[in-house]
Formats: C-alpha cells, structure tokens, sequence
C-alpha cells in the first residue's frame, strides 16, 4: 500500500513541476497567463523534446539490455553506436552502396564490435568488481575515439541525405528522421520485448539476468548468452545510429555528447527495465527542451542532470525499478 | 617503500637540478607532470578504498573557474580566491557525497551519479559562456593590467618558480597520502569497501567516514585545477573537466598504481611522457595515437595488472601482498 502511495505522490509531483517549468518561465516574464499558454513555440519545442526522446530512447535500448543481462557498463556504448555511424557513412558515400544497404551493414559492423567487447575485454573481467568492468570499457572509450580519429580524421563528416520535415500546423514544423527515430524507437522496444519474453533464447537471458549461479547448473551456457547479448546490444546501437546519421555531422566525439545522458536513462529507468527506460527518456528529452526553450540548451541538459541526481537519492533502484 | 625517504629525496634531487638549470620544455613537461601527479593521488586517496569516482573533473573545474571568475570580475587576489574556491568544491563534494553514503550508491551506481555532476560543471560552465567564455575557454586576466605583482596575483614569469611550488604541492600531497596511510582512516574505509554493513554493525561511521575522504579529496582536486590555472593561464571546460578529465585521472592512477604511495605519480610520468613522446616524435599525422594506446593499455591493465606498473613491481621486489 504504501509504495503505491509513493508512486502516485512521485507522479503528482512530476507532473506540477513539468507544467511548471513549461509555463511558469514565460508568465514571470512575461505576466500573461494566456500568452503562456497559448505559446505556439513552446508546444513546438514540446513535440521536437518528445521526438528526442524517441532518439534517446532507442540509444538507450541496448546498453539497457547489457546493463540489464550481464550487469556491466559499457561506457563506451556511445562510441560503438559513433563507429556504426561511421560504417554507414563509409559504405553509402565512400563505397556509394545505397543508404538502405549501408545501414544493415552499419548494425552487423557494430553487433560484432559488441560482441568482441564482451569477448576481448567483459569475459576476462566477469569475476571481478563491476567497477573494473566499467574503468575497461572506460579504456575503450578511448581507444574507440582515438581509433576513430586516426582513421576517419577530426573533420565532421555527413551522410548528405535529408529527410526533411513537415507542417503539423502553421507554424510547427516536425522533422521527418526524427519521427522516424521516434516510430523505429518504439518499435524496437516492442520487438525487443516479445524476444524476451516469446522466444527460447529470450527466456534464457532474462532467467539469467536473475540468477547467475543457478541457470549454469540448469545447463544454460552463461557465456554463449552473453555474447548474445552483447551481439544484439551492439546492434541496437547500429540501429541507433542509423537514425542519427539522418540528423548530426558524425566526429570522433559524437560518442561524448550522447553517452552521459544514455546512462542516467538507464539507471533513471530502473537497470534492465525497458520501459522504464523507455519513459526516463523521455522525461530527460522534455527536460532538455524546456530548459533549451526557455533558457538556454546547456541550461536543460544541467536540469536533466541535476534531476537524475537528486532522483538517485530519492528512488536509487529507478522510477520504476524494484527495490531489492 | 611507503615512507616519505624517497619522494624528498626526489624532490631534492629535482630542486638541485632545477636550480642548476634545465631547458624550458623540460622543465614545462615537470612542472606538468607534477601538478598532475598532485591531482592523481588526490584521487587515489578515494579510489584505493572502491570508491570510483567520475566527478573529479567536477571538483577541478570549480577550483579552476571559481578562483579565475573571482580574479577576473571580483580583482581578488587568488590567495583569498583559492580557499574559497577549495570551500566552494568542498561543499559540492558534501552536496553529492552525503546523500550517496547515506543512502547506500556505491560501485558503478556511485560512479555513474559523479558522472552526472562531471556534466552538471561542465554544461553549467558552457551555459553562462557570457562571464566563463563556454567551450572557447578563459584566461585570467595578466598581471600586469591593474599592477598586480607577481606575489599577488600569483603569476610569475619564469617557470622554475613555478616547479619549486610544484614540487613543494606535490610532496605535501604525498604526505597527506601518508598520513591517511596510517591512520585509523585507512582501516575503517578498507573494512567499508569490503563490506559496509558489517563494517556498520563493528561501529564505523560509514557515511562520517566516506564523506571526510571525499571532501578532502575533492579539495586536492580542486586545488590541483587551480595550480593547473596559475600555471597555463588558460582553463576550458575539456581541460579541467568533463568526462574526458574525468577518466583521463582514473587511467593514470589505475595505469600507475592505486595502492601504493608513488603510484599516481608514477601514472603521470608515464601517461604525460607518452603523450609527449609521440607528440614530438610522430606529429600530427598521429592525432589520437597516444590516446589509443593509452584506451588499450587501460583495458590491458585492469585484466593483467589490477595493482598497476608500479605496484606490481613492488609486489615482485618486496613481495607485498
């Protein structure tokens, strides 16, 4: 009864400030409450937030999966999903394979950087602290953007297809790649969920994901699971980056931009918890474009930071994590 | 090995051979190396007991922004500026700290809330680019503007003054890892890091105890970013902060050696040199190299070496467990 009764005040909570912060900024400086609320901009920048979240959500999605399986992190999750990047932009306008090509190969590229990961670096670590895990991929981290620059070069590269946007209104104009990214985000959570919950294999990793020592003495092989898992995170960040393509310039440092933010998703949502990460996502994208609207962008992303802090202290297992 | 014989007698070497007379760019690279050193065992002091933490870039770039900000808009000298910029970092430290311990964030949770704060400094820096100069970075004003002397505003014109303070920061640093090395501390924070609750249950304040080492880690951070200002006289928010910073301090530690005395130290010589030595020695054409070595080494190290290059050769010599 009484985690209900958190759960309801949490949600009240969130939802006064969240109308709160869309609002209150334009009526102090402005002193029209109708003026705020019939601000067409600030519901543009509402829709273009819950588009984001669509792109943040789907970057979230396999790192969620790892996170959730193997209990490691991989902080050089946002430098595998820079590199599919790269893959597509080298197969599409280098090798000139047409775009619808490119990007499959661009998610086999990055399934098999994920399975390499857990291969080379994750399964010599399995047995020590998960703080160790995370300073190894740390080192990816480097060597991946290092490896990046050496190769590609500093110089921002872009694919050079744009989807363009449409008007919903008069005057809000959405982004087709970002409803793309939005729909395919949404999609992927679906089929991720009916893997593991319809299929054998599936089954298997979210047996494993709650007890380690018991499914290897039911004859399940915790390694080949792992790798499997890896394989399909690393690919989910390929898909990732297939969208992201079609909206920024690929650099060595994209990885930097997006990788904080793609952790405290996960951890907001609950370790391993889909949809729990599928909503944290978009509170944070929300968060970020109210702050970007009506501050300033650096000034959203330092609100979605400090909300993920102080959430931490609140609710450490994640707004819809178990407590344990 | 532990005992502070051998850091003075290599600052005594050091100051000698300073005094006798080194080229500039050597002296820069040692003044570099022992500026970071400072701050590598500065975080060494929490790492050694598990506690990771990814928000020393948050710590640095207070000391450096706050002291700058309150020199260039304030006029005050950086010796009033830099304890209240090492306040500033200690409360921030308290802020995060005392929630973390008090409701149990440890491991990579512990990891991933400092790395928030990393971000929280470093988008904050970016978004008041009016007065901190965002991405593009920020000079302290020079001297000689308002007359200033080099006592007061804290900038001197040769670099061997510069490598005697640095030298003398460093093996103060040394010392407080010393003295935290035999204090009651030490075993109070190795029982924590084993095990809290039992740690709890023997009478050790874990909160009190976690959060002393992190402020005072979090001040030798700090004040290492503020030497790093004094010294370069120019800050951004990827020089001393952010996720870059961040891990770049946790590789050179965990390179050089978490668990013994000149560990840290040890990480900086060998980290800044290869940087360096491929700097001058490929150029250009290999932007990135010294980082990819460093990424693979760092993967290298935590799977065949855990206690680094230097405590693994201690334990060799000395048979240390």
């Amino acid at each position: 009864m009484k985690k209900i009764d958190t759960r309801v005040w949490l949600l009240i909570i969130a939802a006064t400030a969240f109308m709160a912060l869309a609002y209150l900024p334009t009526i102090i400086r402005e002193g029209d409450v109708v003026f705020a609320l019939t601000d067409v901009f600030l519901y543009e920048s509402m829709i273009n937030g819950l588009l984001l979240g669509g792109v943040l959500a789907l970057l979230s999605l396999g790192l969620n999966l790892i996170f959730g399986v193997i209990d490691v992190v991989w902080i050089c999750y946002a430098e595998i999903v820079m590199l599919g990047m790269y893959g597509i932009y080298y197969f599409h306008n280098v090798f000139g394979l047409p775009l619808l090509v490119a990007m499959p190969i661009g998610i086999l590229i990055t399934a098999a950087i994920g399975y390499g990961v857990h291969k080379l670096v994750i399964q010599h670590l399995i047995d020590s602290a998960p703080i160790n895990q995370l300073l190894a991929t740390g080192g990816l981290l480097f060597f991946f953007q290092s490896a990046a620059t050496l190769a590609f070069g500093i110089e921002f590269h872009n694919i050079g297809v744009s989807l363009g946007s449409f008007p919903l209104t008069q005057d809000i104009f959405i982004s087709w790649s970002r409803l793309a990214a939005f729909c395919i985000s949404a999609l992927a959570v679906g089929c991720l969920y009916l893997f593991l919950t319809k299929t054998f294999a599936g089954t298997a990793i979210r047996a494993i994901s709650q007890d380690r020592e018991i499914m290897t003495l039911m004859g399940v092989k915790q390694g080949a699971l792992y790798l499997k898992t890896s394989a399909i995170g690393g690919g989910l960040a390929g898909l990732a980056g297939c969208l992201l393509v079609l909206q920024y310039d690929i650099h060595p440092f994209i990885g930097l931009s997006f990788g904080p933010i793609t952790f405290m998703i996960c951890v907001l949502g609950g370790l391993g918890n889909m949809l729990g990460g599928f909503v944290a996502a978009f509170i944070f994208s929300e968060l970020i474009a109210l702050g970007g609207y009506h501050f300033d962008l650096e000034w959203g992303y330092v609100f979605a930071f400090v909300f993920f802090i102080a959430m931490m202290f609140i609710r450490p297992e994640g707004i819809f994590g178990k407590r344990s | 090995m532990n005992s502070l014989t051998l850091p003075v007698a290599l600052a005594g070497i050091l100051v000698v051979v300073s005094l006798i007379g080194v080229p500039p760019y050597p002296l820069h690279i040692m003044i570099v190396i022992m500026i970071w050193s400072f701050t590598y065992t500065g975080w060494s002091l929490m790492g050694r007991f598990g506690l990771v933490s990814l928000g020393h870039g948050a710590f640095m770039g207070m000391g450096a922004y706050v002291t700058a900000l309150l020199w260039n808009y304030g006029g005050l000298t950086p010796w009033l500026g830099i304890p209240i910029a090492l306040c500033a970092a200690a409360l921030l430290a308290v802020i995060v700290g005392y929630p973390c311990f008090k409701f149990k964030i440890t491991g990579h949770y512990f990891a991933l809330v400092t790395l928030a704060l990393t971000e929280v400094v470093r988008q904050t820096v970016i978004a008041t680019r009016d007065h901190t100069g965002g991405s593009l970075g920020f000079t302290p004003t020079p001297k000689g503007n308002d007359g200033a002397s080099s006592l007061m505003s804290l900038q001197f014109d040769d670099k061997e003054t510069y490598f005697l303070i640095a030298v003398g920061v460093w093996l103060v640093g040394l010392m407080i890892w010393r003295m935290i090395d035999r204090s009651m501390m030490r075993y109070a924070l190795e029982a924590i890091g084993e095990d809290e609750d039992s740690a709890a249950a023997a009478g050790i304040n874990v909160t009190r105890e976690k959060l002393k080492i992190t402020v005072l880690s979090a001040v030798m951070t700090a004040f290492g970013g503020i030497m790093y200002l004094q010294y370069q006289l120019f800050i951004s928010p990827d020089t001393v902060g952010g996720i870059g910073i961040s891990l770049q301090i946790v590789f050179a530690v965990v390179a050089g050696g978490i668990y013994t005395q000149l560990g840290p130290t040890f990480g900086a010589v060998v980290t800044l040199l290869l940087a360096e030595i491929l700097r001058v020695y490929i150029g250009t054409d290999a932007v990135g190299l010294d980082n990819a070595i460093y990424g693979i080494a760092l993967v290298l190290f935590i799977i065949f070496l855990p206690r680094g290059l230097l405590g693994s050769l201690e334990a060799r010599l000395f048979g240390r467990t």
